[in-house]
């Protein structure tokens, strides 16, 4: 069996009085691209934000591995993690640039107030290169299309040069050429060894995509590669068991 | 013209140019990252509620030192501000509800204490509510230098912090997973905001600081889409308006300068929003028409060669 | 004179709040905010027309440019060029501005100071007498507030459904054929009327505690609209009668001690409300989390 770069321990998370998710225990193998597939309202979001705390578990765990093989929690390997939000909701009349944003994935290997040199704007400029909005540098960030502000929020977070990649819907609602793109960049970092894991929507595309596969429904429903867990069975009770959770959620 | 130079090497008018430039561009620089942060009217709640903290520092230390009072200011914006943003991250309480009812029960306790004083028999009390219109002309030497220190601090601290400010601006949940701790950089901006606002409470007032924070942001953002340029022109905008409004009131008889110095500074906003060469109101207006004549000539176009067609 | 104080400040209370309501509920207490300041240059201005400080012209003007604030920071923010926030920290600046400037300039030997108009002052209130016929009525403002509250209370009686209706959802309301926008600007008129109406009794600044913080408390106290309207008339009236007797306790200004009654009691329902409160959600998610944790521990033991 190979090895887990994260691991979460009985994590359960609540919003107000409703838990969300409900004692997962689970690991993400390292090394693989892992799709976490559920309906809507699942939680799938959530398990994301758990594990990057920026929702506050009630209770859990939530470990990382890198390649030194140490478990550590999250604080430690910060660096080493990189986040797309779901359609991110920041300002998009902010006066900056396209590179501008890209290079401020950067930021958090400089620390504290070191400036961005010159080799970090390069990094930035070629991550760009890659999702293809080279051309699109020197743009206002309001004047991209939806799918060019997700290759711009992905080419940030390569410019972090993590080790774990989290992504949060990269694929919903861009054009098939965005789709193209983020696929093969994930595809590329999982040939370098590095751990992506994607909250995914479009259950017709997951077996071409995806090694690995978890599905959740408020817990964890099924978890496994794709050639064993994808079974009709999983995806049924995945989709279908809504009321069953409803009621256990319920309880006080 | 011989008026104009007694004017400008008059010692009272240079030290109050000099103290309403100095504060121009420090809301400048402040009051855009508090509009890129929507918090722009905080600035306006912030400046209300400094009132009580400036009465009540009169009342324990019984004379009128510019230190003590900016620092009862500075206690009771914090207040303020925490319990404004506790309330409105809590519950269900709107941002702007919370907003308005700490700002006026704030200002309603700074009058109680402010009649409470005027009552006592103190030569010192006249001129606390001079915080109320800000009193530009009464500006000390000693008040611009202590302003001067204070604002280059904010201003060094803007450059040292200048990548953290930007990325926390712009995406304040993904500036926490690169590891910053936001909740130092959300204190730093709110500390910065409340400096601000307590030393244009001397010259401009309560009530028209908000304009001070607000305008220079609005107008630079019409020029530039870069955070840099930006912050420089909102400065620059900022500093003309209060040396501008300082200049117009001197020269004219019972101008009073806080919102003379607000309206030089809303005619740099207009000017922005309707001229500016990329947002303006007037190149969209041309755009929108030329699109629409562009469309009109492409339908008509088709039209005839479908006639022609058909023919 | 201390129950016509009594009374004028109930009723300014009552009046200022109705509005409150549906202000709080729309979560736009920051544009009557800016209506409170800017009426000031609608009284200068009728005041430069009619010269007179008692003619009713001047609750007009000074209405229109309450009504005029808002269309223009609106406009403002149809332009998509600033946020909404620094629309509303533009536009009232300016007109205060403007208003301060004329009253520095010409009328400073007329009473118009503004003083008066921002802070007003309820103890001078009932010197101000209204006489028919060599008779006298009582103290004007009680009237005119009076006025404006029964005004308030029609409206809001006579376009209930509809309030209620372009409050929670205006896209539903404007299907139905409620207009958003009529409702929207006659809330609006009548903000600033009040806001006209209690100046000089409490003055322009204090205006916006007196309309937001009794809605407040009742917003937090009650999730039906009915019962929030009731709750809030009763703060009002409470936070003026303890208001105005503690300030003759203590001997200071009575609308700034209603103020911060205004303040203690809409926190002390932040703090306390059994639905809403604060102390209530700790409460629950402490519990919540023990129990969480004990069904937790359970869960494992069996698997």
């Amino acid at each position: 069996m190979s090895e887990e770069a994260i691991t979460l321990k009985h994590l359960t998370v609540a919003y107000q009085s409703v838990p969300v998710l409900w004692d997962v225990s689970l690991g993400f193998k390292k090394g693989k691209m892992t799709a976490i597939i559920g309906p809507n309202g699942a939680g799938k979001s959530t398990l994301i934000k758990a594990m990057l705390q920026l929702i506050k578990p009630l209770t859990g765990e939530v470990a990382f591995s890198l390649n030194d093989h140490q478990m550590a929690p999250y604080k430690e390997v910060k660096q080493q993690v990189a986040y797309v939000p779901q359609n991110s909701s920041v300002d998009w009349d902010f006066p900056t640039t396209v590179l501008d944003v890209v290079t401020m994935g950067r930021y958090g290997r400089l620390g504290w107030f070191k400036r961005a040199k010159k080799a970090d704007k390069e990094i930035a400029a070629q991550q760009l290169a890659k999702v293809g909005m080279q051309t699109f540098a020197d743009r206002q960030i309001s004047q991209l299309s939806g799918g060019q502000r997700q290759r711009v929020f992905l080419a940030r977070a390569l410019a972090q040069e993590a080790d774990i990649y989290l992504l949060d819907e990269p694929l919903a609602g861009v054009d098939m050429k965005t789709e193209r793109i983020i696929m093969n960049l994930l595809h590329e970092l999982v040939a370098e060894g590095k751990t992506v894991i994607v909250v995914h929507h479009d259950l017709q595309t997951v077996e071409e995509y995806f090694d690995e596969v978890v599905f959740i429904n408020r817990s964890l429903m099924a978890a496994g590669s794709v050639s064993s867990a994808f079974t009709d069975k999983n995806i049924e009770e995945t989709y279908r068991t809504d009321q069953n959770v409803g009621e256990r959620s319920a309880q006080p | 013209m011989e008026q104009l130079l007694a004017l400008f090497s008059d010692y009272t008018f240079q030290i109050v140019a000099l103290g309403t430039g100095f504060l121009g561009l420090l809301s400048g620089v402040v009051g855009t990252y508090a509009t890129l942060r929507k918090e722009s009217l905080l600035g306006d709640a912030l400046s209300h509620a400094a009132l009580p903290g400036i009465a009540l520092a009169f009342l324990l230390i019984g004379k009128k030192d510019l230190v003590y009072l900016l620092g009862g200011a500075l206690i009771s914006g914090l207040i303020a501000t925490a319990l404004i943003q506790w309330i409105s991250k809590k519950s269900t309480v709107k941002f702007d509800n919370a907003l308005s009812v700490v700002l006026s029960s704030f200002f309603g306790l700074g009058l109680v204490l402010l009649t409470h004083i005027q009552g006592l028999e103190n030569a010192n009390q006249a001129g606390l509510e001079k915080f109320i219109y800000g009193q530009a002309s009464s500006m000390l030497l000693s008040d611009v230098q202590l302003l001067l220190a204070v604002g280059a601090g904010i201003l060094v601290l803007v450059l040292l912090l200048w990548k953290e400010l930007k990325v926390f601006a712009f995406d304040p949940v993904f500036t926490q997973t690169l590891g910053f701790q936001t909740r130092i950089l959300q204190f730093i901006l709110s500390a910065m905001i409340i400096l601000t606002v307590i030393f244009g409470l001397e010259s401009v007032g309560v009530i028209l600081m908000s304009a001070l924070l607000i305008g220079p942001a609005v107008a630079a953002r019409q020029w530039s889409d870069r955070l840099g340029v930006v912050l420089i022109l909102a400065g620059l905008f900022g500093m003309v308006s209060g040396v501008a409004g300082t200049f117009i009131s001197s020269i004219g008889r019972q101008i009073p300068t806080g919102p003379t110095i607000v309206l030089v500074l809303s005619l740099i906003v207009m000017i922005s929003l309707i001229f500016s060469p990329k947002r303006g109101l007037i190149i969209r207006w041309v755009n929108q028409r030329r699109k629409k004549k562009a469309y009109i000539k492409q339908i008509e176009e088709k039209q005839e060669r479908s006639e022609k067609y058909a023919r | 004179m201390l129950v016509e104080i009594y009374l004028i400040a109930v009723v300014v209370a009552l009046a200022c709040s109705l509005p409150g309501v549906f202000l709080v509920l729309r979560g736009s207490t920051m544009l009557s905010d800016a209506i409170t300041h800017t009426v000031l240059l609608g009284i200068v201005l009728a005041f430069f027309v009619v010269n007179d400080l008692n003619s009713p012209f001047l609750i007009v003007g000074a209405t229109l440019v309450g009504v005029l604030t808002v269309w223009l920071i609106e406009t403002l923010q149809h332009t998509k060029l600033l946020s909404n926030d620094s629309a509303i920290g533009i536009v009232f600046p300016l007109f205060f501005s403007i208003a301060i400037i004329l009253i520095t300039r010409y009328a400073g030997n007329v009473h118009l100071d503004a003083d008066s108009v921002l802070m007003g002052e309820l103890a001078f209130a009932p010197f101000r007498r209204m006489t028919l016929f060599g008779m006298d009525f009582g103290p004007k403002v009680l009237w005119s507030m009076l006025i404006i509250l029964i005004i308030n209370v029609l409206f809001i009686t006579f376009f209930y459904k509809e309030l209620k209706i372009t409050t929670f959802d205006p896209g539903l309301a404007a299907a139905l054929g409620f207009s958003p926008v009529f409702l929207h600007y006659a809330l609006m008129t009548l903000v600033s009327l009040t806001a006209v109406g209690a100046y000089d009794s409490v003055g322009s600044i204090l205006v916006v505690g007196f309309m937001v913080g009794p809605a407040l408390t009742g917003y937090l106290l009650t999730h039906r609209l009915k019962r929030m309207i009731l709750i809030t008339l009763i703060t009002a009236v409470f936070n003026s009668l303890v208001g105005v007797k503690a300030a003759f306790v203590l001997d200071t200004s009575i609308a700034g001690m209603i103020a911060v009654v205004t303040g203690i009691t809409c926190l002390l329902a932040f703090l306390f409300s059994p639905s809403k409160g604060s102390i209530q959600a700790i409460r629950n998610r402490w519990k919540q989390r023990k129990n969480l944790k004990k069904q937790a521990a359970s869960s494992h033991i069996k698997s």
